[in-house]
């Protein structure tokens, strides 16, 4: 929690300088998408969240997103599933994804980082092969399920404004990953795992398992992450949806204080650093002398920033317990 | 011989690591033309001593006089450029280069930064041919046997103009002719002038080769013998001296338990049959516990009691045998499994292996604890504290304070948190791999009540322990282990620090130059 303060105060300094910047920002309709994307790249974020804490990286994350977004309106409209074995399937199978590539990793030693970088490309080369690249989209239909994408939850006695329904998934995806990160048996492992993978071995704590689990869980989110950004935008071409994706979900779990070399990261704090990210991007869109095109430019520079500010603290908590505690072997 | 005057002069040269005092007032003459054997048990000092001499570590007290100026080494290439060079035990080359690129490492022949590739093998090839290396300067060092490693090793310090050249332990893992080969080499080197100081436990390369030995024993230099006095007997005598005081108060303690145990250990708790390990894979090793018994594993740094340990927890891969506990035998070849059935291992590093330096103390005790006491997965966190809390009153560990960070604990404190988390799933099997190392004697007294504590309550206890006087103050019965295999069984009463030494250390009679 301690460690969630400093991102926090940066997301609030962004919003409150764009807030003064921009008169459409603090608008309600912009407000409520706001909420809604930092829902839907929130949720991408919690799933890397655990790949990261056991020092491992997923980069498939756009594929599996392209890949879910692709075949949800694929499945109900060209082949004629209905939408609860629609939805069966993705979530199958996205599980399937991160447990062949959590295996490849745990069992085979193969490196993270090149697995889930085949996987990137190869997921999106399926979604794109299996609709010969055209644009699928739900003709009209399913309102039901693209309810859960761009859905409104209306508050009573509140006109203008209401909560968009990703928000209810990502508070239920992190209240379930809290419970599971803070008390459970494997949540506490997993944590152990990151912080000192051969001590873990060397207390019969399953690693390998846990590898695994920690990709299927990742998989599994950025399989649901993309049926809802397909839901909420109605329609996905095969050959830019998701796009960079993954690299905006490590980029907030990494603002959120997750390190990479894995054992330490907290759910509020990666959900703070998905939000910092969006409100950027609104900010840059919303700011009238900020170009549009330095987007990425901007986002690097403040990850940057973030992350160097966090290793300072890191450096100087360090040097104060190393004072206090002289003489420890 | 004229008495040269020393190159290396060390007066009362004293070092303190995190509360042990490692060295303590050594003196130590080190002259041209003079092979030098430093011998002494694990932990004696003798490795701590020469990393001093090579800038690795600085001393804390005494001096140390280069060409009789008082200096301090700072750094491996101070050393370097007072003469000092030392070949590690783990060799430290660049396996993917060549031999020449080893040897000209840091200080290659370049012209504006491009390598001269003919003045690299032409400089290397002059010193592979002073220490007799026949093979070409391009071979890669990853295609070399350890023997021919070595002698790289050795062509490279000479090429740094070492006139002081230190072994640690050169012979531990080269076979008899490369032995030979190297002995040879020293020998002609000194004979050139270099001072060579060869660590080792080879007591017969000792009496071979060496000019003089120098003996420590906890920090101090114990014994000299020149040339004509060396003599087996005596080398022994004087590298395991007799037990200290704190010790026998300990002893007094043990025996009434001991014996207790004794009748409870006629039942068969672990069985271990034909375990072969991938560190001496043509080694088998037999052996069986009895419920409640403390067997202590005997031997020298690299006599495989590390690895039969890690083994049997399945750390490493066991590459055949059995193990098993209560006559069932052991599903599963990871350590998870053996966890399960109840195999606990204390391991040797415990910083790399055994601690969650940046997680409190409750979560390193209770981590194996909360599988056994949860519900439906979940952590019982009350039951958690209260055990936690138990196991700390247990061990007294100190301070009492279940959220500290565990790398804030002082040494024998993370010794009794690692010990803690086994000690809360009550191990039937508890394996231990150097449990006292790096703690103060009373920490050590009361991690061995611990370790007899649970065998009492019916474990069978196995551990690897390097100081003879603690084998003999903790276990039942030794088992003394050399190159990968069992070399003897000893009772703790028939025991002694000579006994055990004798079939521990390497005796090659065969193979005289």
């Amino acid at each position: 929690m301690k460690k969630s303060i400093g991102i926090a105060s940066i997301l609030i300094a962004i919003i409150v300088a764009t807030a003064i910047l921009s008169p459409n920002f603090l608008t309600a309709y912009n407000i409520e998408n706001l909420l809604r994307r930092t829902a839907l790249f929130g949720i991408l974020s919690v799933g890397v969240g655990f790949v990261i804490l056991t020092a491992g990286i997923d980069l498939s994350i756009g594929g599996v997103v392209c890949l879910a977004g692709i075949l949800t309106p694929y499945l109900l409209t060209q082949m004629g599933w209905s939408p609860t074995e629609t939805v069966a399937m993705i979530v199958l199978m996205s599980i399937a994804i991160g447990v062949l590539q959590g295996g490849l990793v745990a069992y085979g030693r193969i490196q993270p980082f090149l697995v889930t970088l085949c996987g990137l490309l190869m997921f999106r080369g399926i979604a794109r092969g299996i609709t010969q690249d055209q644009t699928q989209g739900f003709q009209g239909q399913f309102q039901d399920l693209r309810w859960l994408g761009n859905g409104r939850i209306s508050i009573p006695w509140v006109e203008h404004f209401a909560v968009p329904a990703p928000v209810l998934s990502l508070v239920i995806i992190a209240v379930l990953s809290m419970i599971f990160l803070n008390r459970t048996v494997w949540g506490r492992w997993m944590k152990a795992l990151g912080r000192n993978p051969s001590a873990a071995l060397h207390s019969g704590i399953p690693v390998a398992r846990l590898q695994v689990l920690a990709y299927a869980i990742c998989s599994l989110l950025a399989g649901y992450g993309g049926l809802l950004f397909v839901c909420d935008v109605g329609s996905a071409q095969p050959s830019d949806f998701g796009n960079f994706y993954e690299l905006y979900a490590i980029a907030a779990a990494v603002l959120g204080g997750y390190r990479l070399a894995g054992g330490e990261g907290s759910v509020i704090g990666v959900i703070i650093g998905a939000a910092v990210m969006q409100v950027l991007r609104n900010a840059i869109t919303l700011v009238p002398w900020l170009p549009d095109t330095a987007e990425f430019a901007v986002i690097g520079i403040v990850i940057l920033i973030g992350v160097l500010g966090d290793e300072f603290l890191r450096r100087y908590a360090a040097s104060r317990v190393r004072t206090q505690t002289k003489g420890i072997s | 011989m004229i008495e040269s005057a020393p190159i290396v002069r060390c007066r009362g040269v004293g070092k303190r690591f995190a509360g042990v005092q490692a060295l303590r007032g050594v003196d130590l003459d080190i002259r041209g033309g003079e092979i030098l054997a430093l011998i002494g048990a694990n932990g004696a000092g003798k490795s701590t001593l020469m990393k001093i001499l090579a800038g690795v570590i600085e001393h804390d007290s005494g001096e140390v006089h280069v060409d009789g100026v008082a200096t301090r080494l700072r750094g491996v290439r101070e050393a370097m450029r007072a003469g000092i060079a030392l070949v590690h035990q783990e060799l430290n080359l660049a396996e993917n280069l060549d031999i020449a690129s080893n040897i000209a490492l840091g200080r290659e022949p370049n012209r504006w930064g491009f390598l001269r590739g003919r003045d690299l093998n032409r400089q290397a090839r002059e010193w592979m041919d002073r220490v007799g290396l026949e093979i070409s300067a391009d071979h890669a060092v990853e295609s070399l046997s350890i023997g021919h490693r070595q002698m790289v090793e050795v062509a490279k310090a000479l090429s740094m103009d070492a006139r002081v050249l230190i072994l640690d332990e050169p012979t531990s893992s080269l076979s008899m002719v490369e032995t030979r080969r190297l002995l040879g080499l020293i020998r002609t080197l000194a004979d050139q002038g270099v001072a060579v100081v060869y660590i080792t436990h080879r007591l017969d390369e000792v009496m071979r080769c060496a000019d003089r030995a120098v003996v420590l024993r906890d920090g101090a230099v114990t014994a000299e013998f020149s040339k004509t006095a060396l003599n087996r007997d005596a080398l022994v005598q004087a590298m395991v001296g007799t037990i200290r005081q704190v010790a026998l108060a300990e002893t007094a303690l043990s025996d009434g338990a001991a014996s207790a145990r004794g009748q409870a250990a006629a039942t068969v708790r672990l069985q271990v049959r034909g375990l072969r390990t991938m560190a001496h894979p043509s080694e088998s090793i037999d052996l069986s516990i009895g419920k409640g018994e403390i067997v202590g594993l005997a031997g020298i740094v690299g006599a495989g009691r590390t690895e039969v340990l890690r083994s049997i927890f399945g750390i490493d891969r066991r590459l055949a045998g059995s193990v098993e506990i209560d006559g069932r035998a052991l599903r599963g070849g990871r350590p998870a499994h053996a966890t399960r059935a109840g195999i606990a291992l204390v391991p040797e590093d415990r910083q790399r292996d055994g601690l969650f330096a940046e997680d409190s103390l409750c979560v390193n005790a209770s981590i194996v604890r909360i599988a056994r006491e949860s519900m439906a997965g979940f952590i019982r966190t009350s039951a958690e504290r209260a055990g936690v809390s138990r196991m700390i009153d247990l061990t007294r560990i100190s301070p009492v304070r279940q959220e500290r960070m565990a790398r804030l604990f002082s040494g024998g404190n993370q010794q009794k948190i690692v010990l803690s988390k086994w000690l809360m799933s009550d191990p039937t099997v508890f394996l231990l791999d150097e449990p006292s190392r790096g703690v103060d004697i009373g920490a050590r007294a009361e991690i061995h009540a611990l370790i007899r504590e649970s065998a009492n309550r019916g474990a069978a206890v196995l551990c690897a322990v390097s100081d003879i006087e603690e084998l003999l103050l903790l276990c039942d019965r030794i088992i003394v282990m050399r190159d990968g295999r069992i070399t003897g069984e000893l009772s703790a009463q028939d025991a002694t620090e000579e006994s055990i030494t004798r079939l521990a250390v390497h005796e090659r009679e065969e193979c005289a130059a």
